[in-house]
């Protein structure tokens, strides 16, 4: 293989039939890339990883990673993810999401599994629409921005995805874009290396319906909105000239925090041959 | 063997315990709270695993996500949470994801009478989800069946790689009975089949001879495909013809194939009838108090049909029983449901409904009635009210 691949060909399948299902311009293959490339620094072993995923343009990642992959419901990926992560804590598990089966029909799963804290790395890719079904409103979808759902204009506010991780108590939240690439990949792999629940949310674009209906041009133009409108969490908090309102990029919360299979290991060696107080049982007579 | 008075709710964590469950992931909803429970002492206490989710969607698909990972893995729920279940049970269905899907019944539509008896979820247990699969569904009439038709639900689910439902109505799930728990070893556990194959050659989805593919936990070094999008044999997407239709016949080969084994009925009486009664659950209990009287007090030959596997339904067996009945009485917590079935195969004009879905038992005498109208007598569809 030749140098384009950066060392990610040799985590793409051989036996899938490509090309995959993504447009011309998509900013999906991006954070794919991404991701095995943090696997490959990370050193992790194929086998020992899993990539969990939903319904949706982002839901069809997996099946060209050579991994164990699952590709659940729409919305369900992190529910689907965490019955594995504990039936095999030993597994490292990413689940990718669009916004739309993030935190619009999967919204409860993603704020209890940042509660919860199972080591599971999320990586959600923000393109403010559903792709897949043709470009209709979703939770992220700007306020006034124009869907195919939102002729005269979009009226309801966008979900900010890493704050309601950040509220929901999530150990590891973190925000990149498919522009600046290097700076994701540093993300994913923190995100990666990560004992605890994680997300990083990634900002793309929809050239094809998003950029369609509210004139943003082509990919490469979305790609320099991208570019001009974000900033450093730095560059945020001295809020320099010319960042009100932008996107912000990098770390917002990074600490350590008990995971949850490793509590729940604790209470079984605790519950082991002990039986917990009954009280409850004895007196319906259930032992 | 040990003997206690238990809980049919209890037998049930009890079976899903010594057929090797080791997950449970559920949320709680009256009248099956109590397999819950039963499960979040005892799993830890075992190094397995125990979660309470944040609704029955996601009970649904941790339970998936377990299995997967090579846990044998249960959920239980009633009505609410059974209708949330259906898109992940038809991707269980889909993806050939062994688990078990206990629904203590009780009276529905909607939030419905909590927590009343009915036995109303049967056909949901059938076409609850979209599109077409097979599915098996059982369902116990008393606490001792409730253990071993858990027990049968972890073996299906293993043996055949399908989601199985076990029905159990309220009534059944909260009385208490005699239980002669069989000692460890008495009870058969059958385990799904691992790959006998190097990762190279492995078919998670291929035409095995037995037309059920073993299935490698993730972790285990076969890396390959899950989806609820149709497969191939490695499990990719596909949409050509060639691919998805020996898939299709496949699953549904898987079941009817080993009919003789899902099948599972109880006969009484048949021998002379001339009035059969088709019931099952807790039904089937007043059921045979009827026959007992119709055949004691009033010289009627009455017998029992009571079907325990529900789904596939034992067709060939009740067009047998009832060959020689004028009559077939169907009784069930519910305005006609399996009534649909029977008369199905023994024709409509034969079938008398016996339903109700108020909340409360079918008593004897309400199948004794009708069991002694004459044929002809009564409308087809009536169905009996309260006295």
């Amino acid at each position: 293989m030749q140098k384009h691949d950066q060392g990610t060909y040799d985590y793409l399948r051989s036996s899938k039939k490509f090309p995959h299902v993504w447009c011309a311009g998509c900013g999906i293959g991006i954070v794919m890339g991404s991701i095995l490339r943090s696997v490959r620094k990370l050193e992790l072993n194929q086998d020992d990883v899993a990539v969990v995923s939903g319904i949706g343009c982002t839901g069809r990642m997996p099946v060209y990673m050579d991994f164990n992959t699952l590709h659940t419901t729409h919305g369900r990926a992190l529910a689907f993810a965490t019955g594995l992560k504990l039936a095999r804590p030993e597994l490292k598990v990413i689940v990718v999401m669009g916004d739309g089966d993030a935190v619009a029909i999967g919204g409860n799963h993603f704020i209890h599994a940042a509660r919860r804290n199972v080591e599971l790395s999320a990586v959600v890719v923000n393109n403010s629409i559903y792709g897949m079904t043709g470009g209709q409103s979703s939770p992220t979808t700007p306020l006034h921005a124009f869907s195919s759902t939102a002729p005269y204009g979009h009226i309801e506010p966008p979900f900010p995805i890493c704050d309601l991780a950040l509220a929901a108590g999530a150990p590891f939240v973190a925000r990149g874009t498919v522009y600046h690439v290097t700076e994701l990949d540093k993300l994913i792999e923190r995100a990666l290396g990560k004992r605890g629940f994680s997300l990083v949310e990634v900002m793309s674009y929809c050239h094809t319906t998003f950029g369609r209906a509210n004139k943003m041009g082509s990919p490469i133009r979305m790609m320099h909105h991208l570019k001009e409108n974000s900033i450093t969490v730095g560059a945020a908090e001295r809020q320099d000239e010319g960042s009100a309102g932008k996107i912000v990029r990098g770390v917002f919360r990074d600490e350590d925090k008990p995971e949850f299979t490793e509590l729940y290991d604790q209470m079984t060696k605790e519950a082991d041959g002990t039986p917990p107080p009954r009280k409850r049982l004895v007196r319906k007579g259930w032992t | 063997m040990t003997a206690q008075l238990m809980q049919g709710n209890h037998a049930c964590a009890l079976g899903a315990l010594a057929a090797g469950c080791r997950f449970y992931a559920g949320y709680p909803i009256t009248p099956s709270s109590e397999i819950a429970e039963i499960m979040a002492r005892e799993l830890p206490r075992l190094g397995a695993r125990f979660i309470q989710m944040e609704d029955e969607i996601a009970s649904m698909a941790a339970i998936i996500g377990a299995s997967v990972g090579g846990l044998k893995a249960m959920t239980a729920t009633s009505g609410p949470g059974f209708s949330l279940m259906q898109e992940n049970i038809g991707y269980a269905a889909a993806a050939e994801i062994p688990c078990v899907v206990v629904n203590v019944m009780r009276a529905g539509p909607s939030t419905g009478l909590p927590t009343s008896p009915a036995q109303g979820d049967v056909m949901q247990a059938r076409w609850g989800t979209h599109g077409d699969h097979p599915i098996i569904a059982l369902t116990p009439s008393s606490v001792g069946e409730v253990f071993e038709l858990t027990v049968a639900s972890f073996n299906f689910a293993e043996k055949y790689r399908t989601p199985v439902i076990l029905l159990i109505d309220e009534v059944v799930g909260h009385m208490r009975e005699r239980l002669a728990l069989p000692e460890t070893g008495e009870v058969q556990v059958v385990n799904r089949a691992m790959p006998g194959v190097p990762p190279e050659w492995y078919e998670p989805f291929g035409m095995p001879a037995s037309d059920v593919p073993a299935l490698a936990p993730f972790g285990e070094g076969y890396r390959y495909h899950i989806t609820g999008l149709l497969h191939d044999a490695r499990g990719y997407p596909t949409t050509r013809l060639d691919e998805i239709q020996p898939w299709l016949e496949r699953v549904f080969r898987k079941i009817e194939r080993n009919l003789d084994e899902i099948l599972m009925w109880e006969e009484e009486g048949i021998e002379d009838a001339r009035v059969l009664v088709v019931s099952y659950g807790s039904t089937a209990r007043s059921a045979k108090q009827a026959i007992k009287q119709a055949r004691a007090r009033y010289g009627r030959k009455v017998g029992l049909f009571r079907p325990k596997t529900l789904w596939p339904f034992p067709e060939d067996a009740l067009e047998r029983a009832a060959e020689d009945c004028q009559r077939v009485v169907v009784a069930e917590m519910n305005l006609g449901q399996m009534a649909l079935e029977v008369e199905r195969v023994v024709g409509r004009n034969r079938v008398l409904r016996v339903g109700r879905a108020d909340g409360h038992l079918i008593t004897p005498e309400q199948i004794l009635d009708a069991i002694r109208e004459t044929p002809g007598s009564t409308s087809r569809r009536r169905v009996t009210v309260p006295r």
